[in-house]
This record gives structure tokens, C-alpha cells and sequence, in this order.
């Protein structure tokens, strides 16, 4: 009876993607909510520590808290309308490859983290930041967010698949992704450090390599766990 | 549809939610093309036969399979044969009720959903407010548009959860070509209408407590009987 063709990976991950972005654009909540809190962090950033400008390590911890902070937000938001709709029922009943489902919003955080962490350098940089970092160096600090943002946005893509399926799923949510984050928020703020120093300071090889090695792990482990996570 | 084999069947099917029994040890078998429909009070059980049945349940002990495929080894492969209507419509309240359709048609593998989509809309009369986003819709246009979601991929089986609550006699009739009898396909029906439930029924299944307390043929069920199931 059925005309019907099981749709690839790929084709169900565009499908889910296009339902998320069009979703944000509709109803803009969780970029509109990271961009916010950002903005209010780095203001009250700026009165608690009793300066008007950060460099260093400070400015490195300053940057990393906020955005990995921001990050929360968009991780506890990225199945809401899922649970909320059944959207998450609707997936399950489809017969798409469960990856599917990670790839999609796993990109759509990765999109909204990179946004944001744009949007919050630049920030950063005008209200905060001493040094006035060169152009390669922003270049260097664009590449810090990129690696950092694909493993948040993988961890939070897993945490967020193992807190929707509990009744404490705000709480999971914290509770699980911050320890988790914990290796790349050291990689990340000791990458940038010397970035946002005075001086020519430029990227350190290892805390690289160890970006590029926690995105790689936690990338495996999100594929291979994912399907068992998010069916009951 | 060739196969003399059953559409649904479970044996000793039990399914727990941590200590409680929702469903204990429900045998049956259903025919392809016939319909079962559930009756119960409320908390019997009938929504988590059928979510078990829609694969997004998983069994707790004993085994179901469904035209053909265990639940359990293979709910992959049937799961493009199933069509489920629950209490929820599956639908997202932001985008237009094409573009939900169209969405469930990709996640389905629907070739060229186009047609299909505006079929379906016309058929249900949504056609003029297809484009609008679905938040605004009444119960009875939700329902309408669950309705062409759950029928949208062709199903051979249909799980259907009270599927005329909030229509209108008229949307009632709008909807029979899709998801009643003469559709052809396997119905398992959860239904509180024992009259209607009845008339449309192959198989009757009574649960209370999440323990099958009737199986019959429809013709040996009276509505009395069906009443008893709610005292």
C-alpha cells in the first residue's frame, strides 16, 4: 500500500533542520535568550570585577564562563518544542535513522553557538577586552570557537537526548553537560589566553589537538549512543 | 495485500511504568485488513497497547509482532507501514500545516509529497488555511490535520487513539475515506463509544486494569458488555 521509501540519514537530518531553523526564525527564543544573557554577563562582569577592561587569563575565563553559560540555555532548549509538540513521537515513528535526529540538532546548536560566540567576541571585545587582538589572532580565536562549539554542541546534543526522556530534565541538563565540558573549557581558556594578552601571543598546538580530540570522542560516543537514548 | 499472515499479533504482551502493570499479558490476533477496537475506562491501558504497538513503546516482557516483523528485533522495519493518531496531533504549532505535512512526508521517504499533501488537505477541507500556522487552529482542526499526518505515508496498519474526538458530524464524514473501513486498511481503534465502536469492530477488546477482561468476535459483544468494562 505503501509508496514509501525508508529516507537516508541525510536526507531526514535536512528534513529536521529545515524544521529547526524555520522554527527559531518563527518564534526566535533560545538565540535571542543566549545573545541576552551574553550581553547582561559580561555587563555584570564588568561592575563585579570593579574594571573597565580584562586581558589574560581573566579576560580567557570572563569570555569562556559566559559563552559556555549561553550554552546551557540553548542546550535545555533544543528539544523543547519536541516534548512539548510530540514533535519527538513524530520522529520516532518515522522510520529515519535515529542519527538522524543528532546530526540535525547537533548542527542546529553548532549554528546557534557559533552566532552567539560571534556576536559575543565582538561584544567582548568593545566592553571588555584591554588589548586590541590582530587580525590573525581573531583568526585564531574564530578557529577556538569553532572546535569549542562543535564539542558543546555535541555534548549538549547528548545530555539534552538523555534529559528529555527524565521528569528533572533542566536539571540533567547542568548537572551532566558542565562536568563534561570541564576538559574542553581548560583547552579552550588556555588556547585563548594568549590571544587576549597584550603582546603577539598565538595559538598553543596542544590545547588544540586536545579540541580537536574531545570533539572527535564525544562525536563517536553521541553516534553511538544516541539511538539508545532517545527510543524508550 | 497477498499474505494470509495476521496483522498484529501479541502473546503475553505486559508492559510496566516502574512498578504499575499498564498492560498484563494481552493475547491476541488480528486478521490483515480487519479492525480491533479497544475499549476501557480511562488509565486501562488502551494508549499504552497502542504506543507499544506504534514502536514507541518497547514491551516489558512477552512479544508482539506487527505484519509480519517482531517489535522488538525489527520495529525499524514496520515502522513505515504504521500509521498512529494519539492525543497529540505530532504537529508543530509554528509551522503551516503544509509544511508539517511535508516535514512528516521527508521523515516518511514520501516521493513528490506535493499531490499527496494536497489531497489530503482538500479532502479534509483545509486546503484555504493550509498555509496558516497550525497554533491557530481549533481541537477539530488539529484532529483533521493528525489525521492526514497519520494517513499521509499510506499505511497498511492504523493505530488509532479516539480518532473522531472534536469532529464535527461533518468532519466525521470527511475523514471516513481515510481512516474508516472502507480505507481497507488494519485498524486497531481505542475508542468510548460503544455503539460506534462497535458497528466498525472485527475484534473487541475490553481492558481494565491493564488485564484483557474480553475478547470476542463483535458480533457475540452486546454494548451492554462493553458498558460493564466502565462500572
Amino acid at each position: 500500500m505503501s509508496a514509501a521509501r525508508p529516507p537516508s540519514t541525510l536526507s531526514a537530518a535536512r528534513a529536521v533542520l529545515y524544521k529547526e531553523l524555520t522554527l527559531e526564525r518563527r518564534a526566535p527564543q533560545t538565540l535571542t535568550a543566549m545573545a541576552l544573557f551574553c550581553a547582561s554577563a559580561f555587563v555584570i562582569f564588568h561592575f563585579a570585577l570593579g574594571r573597565d577592561e580584562v586581558e589574560g587569563a581573566l579576560a580567557s575565563g570572563v569570555l569562556w564562563v559566559t559563552l559556555t553559560l549561553a550554552a546551557l540555555l540553548g542546550i535545555g532548549r533544543s528539544f523543547v518544542a519536541d516534548r512539548e509538540e510530540g514533535g519527538l513521537d513524530g520522529f520516532l515513528l518515522a522510520p529515519a535513522p535515529r542519527s538522524a535526529l543528532l546530526i540535525a540538532k547537533a548542527t542546529t546548536l553548532f549554528v546557534f553557538l557559533l552566532i552567539v560566540g560571534v556576536l559575543a567576541a565582538l561584544l567582548f571585545s568593545v566592553l571588555l577586552l584591554g588589548p586590541t587582538p590582530s587580525a590573525s589572532q581573531w583568526a585564531s580565536l574564530a578557529l577556538l570557537i569553532v572546535l569549542a562549539d562543535l564539542g558543546i554542541a555535541l555534548v549538549g546534543t547528548l545530555i539534552a537526548g538523555i534529559a528529555i526522556q527524565t521528569r528533572a530534565r533542566d536539571l540533567i541538563t547542568s548537572i551532566l553537560a558542565l562536568p563534561l565540558l570541564i576538559p574542553l573549557l581548560i583547552a579552550v581558556t588556555k588556547a585563548s589566553e594568549p590571544l587576549l594578552s597584550v603582546g603577539a601571543g598565538t595559538l598553543t598546538g596542544r590545547w588544540l589537538a586536545l579540541l580537536g580530540l574531545y570533539d572527535l570522542i564525544f562525536g563517536l560516543l553521541a553516534y553511538a549512543l544516541f539511538d539508545y537514548l532517545v527510543e524508550d | 495485500m497477498a499474505s494470509t499472515e495476521p496483522a498484529v499479533v501479541c502473546s503475553g504482551l505486559v508492559r510496566h511504568y516502574g512498578e504499575r502493570r499498564a498492560l498484563d499479558g494481552i493475547d491476541l490476533t488480528l486478521g490483515q485488513g480487519q479492525t480491533l477496537v479497544v475499549f476501557g475506562p480511562n488509565g486501562a491501558g488502551k494508549t499504552t497497547l497502542l504506543r507499544v504497538l506504534a514502536t514507541l513503546l518497547r514491551p516489558s516482557e512477552g512479544d508482539a509482532s506487527l505484519l509480519g516483523s517482531d517489535l522488538r528485533k525489527e520495529g525499524w522495519k514496520v515502522r513505515s507501514k504504521i500509521g498512529f493518531l494519539g492525543h497529540q496531533s505530532l504537529c508543530y504549532g509554528d509551522l503551516t500545516a503544509r509544511e508539517n505535512l511535508r516535514y512528516h512526508a521527508r521523515l516518511h521517504g514520501v516521493e513528490d509529497p506535493t499531490p499527496r499533501i494536497e489531497a489530503l488537505l482538500e479532502q479534509t477541507r483545509l486546503s484555504d488555511r493550509g498555509d496558516e500556522r497550525v497554533f491557530g487552529y481549533s481541537r477539530g482542526m488539529l484532529q483533521r490535520l493528525a489525521i492526514c499526518r497519520a494517513v499521509l505515508h499510506e499505511p497498511e496498519l492504523l493505530l488509532l487513539d479516539e480518532p473522531r474526538s472534536n469532529l464535527d458530524p461533518a468532519a466525521i464524514e470527511q475523514v471516513e475515506p481515510l481512516i474508516g473501513a472502507a480505507a481497507g486498511r488494519t485498524r486497531v481503534i481505542a475508542s468510548h463509544d460503544p455503539v460506534g465502536g462497535l458497528a466498525e469492530a472485527d475484534l473487541v477488546l475490553g481492558l481494565r486494569s491493564g488485564s484483557a477482561i474480553l475478547l470476542e468476535r463483535s458480533e457475540q459483544v452486546t454494548t451492554d458488555q462493553i458498558g460493564e468494562l466502565y462500572r
